[in-house]
């Protein structure tokens, strides 16, 4: 098991936003956390990255406790992300951030980075080419250069999933990653989830996209008012009657 | 630049200035890293210059320590006092160093007017010429060439810094913490380490300041003087080492050239960070490059 969450709790204030929610997480496979508004999916893989701190449960990653630690700690241990909000650094070109996003494997003293030694100009020279191959990888390649303050909406959301994956991660949470798109920058995000899955990293999902959802992923969590409802392939959860329940609320 | 302004310089007043403005320069481009890169604001600064210029000058009076020594001591003993202050404070979000340093540079300047067996009191005190073997360092062409040469070491060492992975985790920092710390970048380390990059530099320029000018007084370390050095930083360009430069030659040369108005300081530099702010928020350097860039691609 890559990682293992048991009986995660959040609360904020009144609202029960997490509660007691278990999860195991198998590697190279797709996941797909879904679940009606408000059902706890985006604090859960806040929980899962180390932004909340979970109120009760733990986390156990590469058979690693992570609980209570913080995000970069979180980072470090090999868990990269995407968020619903676009989090790309505006104040960066294109590939700067994807750069700024290999931090972990590019990590100098501030000595070598004030005097500028020559082993850290070429690391700096091969973290340009892969950031660059990481950019075609996502389909930015027009992009490079840019300012990120000029690339339209659909172009963010993939520079994002670029900057995550030059952490090298061994999981990345991707929040989102089609919302707002229309149906063939959709298409080329299920594209993409699937060829980063083919490149061993282990991805789980949160998206509203329900064809996307079941299309890409080989395992689906639903999640209701902050509850695990139900889990299981695609074929399963959408046969599930509280499933279908939950989203149609119709009662028989 | 550095090299080539001599020529216009026509006495020892504008070499003055000239100097004044190097050592602003020094802790600006010091404290762009601060605020323009890592996206933390220290109105403290002064406290900071104020203990270089104190701390090397009574080593120096006092003790009878070489400056080459006396300096170098002091650039790591405000070093060290910064980490101690920031350390803490940095673990917290939000703009809580502000009000660390304001509270630090106003002790600072209140310890140096009061301990007047030591420091001189609001008098001042006088620093010892630099003696290096039977040379005499003194002259303000020679000060012009130390000070010239410091900035442009200062620049390079910041200019690659901004270039490194280093300067990247500043701006990624700026630009979204949350996700900075999601890519493995640590934030409260990286801000610490700006924030002590800046002291170390603001006390290195007032250990120059010191024992070039000869004597000092505790209004350096002042309240008043850290806004200034913040100023010159917004007007100049936030994220800019060359607007920091240009933010402090020009509001280190205009209350010289403009001396009527030496009672109305507070306003002119109250007037400056509003229009500033109001109409080129990214301050004057980084504005330019704008207009000049959009009017290249317009001729295009």
């Amino acid at each position: 098991m890559l990682l293992r969450a048991e009986n995660l709790s959040k609360r904020f204030g009144g609202v029960h936003a997490v509660r007691a929610v278990g999860l195991e997480i198998a590697a190279g496979a797709v996941h797909s956390i879904i679940g009606p508004n408000g059902a706890g999916k985006t604090t859960l893989l806040n929980m899962l990255s180390g932004i909340y701190r979970p109120d009760e449960g733990s986390i156990v990653f590469n058979a690693s406790s992570l609980t209570g630690r913080q995000p970069h700690e979180f980072a470090a241990a090999g868990i990269a992300r995407t968020f619903q909000n676009l989090q790309v650094f505006m104040n960066m070109s294109a590939l700067e951030n994807v750069m700024a996003g290999a931090w972990l494997h590019e990590a100098c003293g501030l000595a070598a980075a004030a005097l500028r030694l020559p082993r850290l100009a070429r690391a700096e020279l091969k973290a340009r080419e892969e950031a660059r191959a990481l950019l075609e990888f996502v389909g930015l390649a027009r992009w490079v250069e840019a300012p990120s303050d000029r690339l339209p909406y659909g172009a963010l959301k993939r520079l994002e999933i670029a900057r995550a994956l030059a952490a090298r991660p061994k999981l990345l949470l991707l929040d989102e990653p089609a919302a707002g798109l229309n149906p063939a920058e959709t298409k080329e995000v299920d594209e993409l989830i699937r060829r980063i899955a083919a490149r061993g990293i282990t991805v789980v999902l949160v998206e509203h996209n329900m064809k996307l959802v079941m299309e890409v992923s080989q395992h689906i969590v639903v999640l209701e008012q902050g509850c695990k409802l139900a889990e299981g392939d695609a074929a399963a959860v959408s046969a599930d009657a509280r499933v279908i329940e939950a989203y149609l609320g119709c009662s028989t | 630049m550095v090299a080539v302004l001599p020529l216009a310089l026509a006495n020892n007043y504008t070499y003055e200035i000239a100097i004044l403005v190097g050592l602003n320069a020094i802790v600006c481009v010091g404290l762009n890293l601060l605020i323009g890169y890592a996206g933390q604001i220290s109105l403290g600064h002064a406290g900071f210059f104020g203990l270089g210029a104190y701390g090397s000058a009574i080593l120096a009076a006092r003790y009878g320590l070489s400056p080459l020594i006396s300096l170098p001591v002091c650039v790591a003993a405000v070093a060290a006092i910064a980490w101690i202050v920031g350390k803490p404070i940095l673990r917290l979000k939000g703009h809580y160093l502000a009000m660390a340093t304001l509270g630090l540079g106003i002790i600072v300047s209140v310890v140096l007017a009061t301990e007047d067996r030591i420091t001189g009191g609001p008098d001042g005190m006088s620093v010892p010429a630099v003696r290096i073997a039977e040379w005499v360092v003194a002259g303000e062409a020679t000060w012009y060439w130390i000070v010239g040469g410091a900035l442009v070491l200062t620049v390079w060492l910041a200019q690659n810094l901004i270039d490194s992975p280093r300067g990247r985790a500043w701006r990624a920092l700026h630009g979204s913490e949350v996700a900075a710390a999601a890519a493995g970048i640590d934030p409260a380390r990286h801000k610490l380490a700006a924030f002590v990059i800046s002291a170390a530099l603001a006390a290195f320029a007032g250990a120059l300041a010191a024992h070039y000018s000869g004597f000092i007084t505790p209004s350096k370390a002042s309240f008043l003087h850290s806004i200034e050095l913040v100023t010159m930083v917004v007007f100049g360009g936030m994220a800019s080492t060359f607007g920091a430069v240009v933010g402090a030659a020009v509001l280190t040369t205009l209350p010289q050239l403009l001396t009527v108005f030496k009672e109305y300081e507070m306003v002119l530099l109250g007037a400056v960070m509003m229009l500033t702010m109001i109409f080129m928020p990214r301050g004057l350097v980084p504005t330019l490059e704008g207009l000049y860039a959009a009017a290249r691609r317009k001729s295009e």
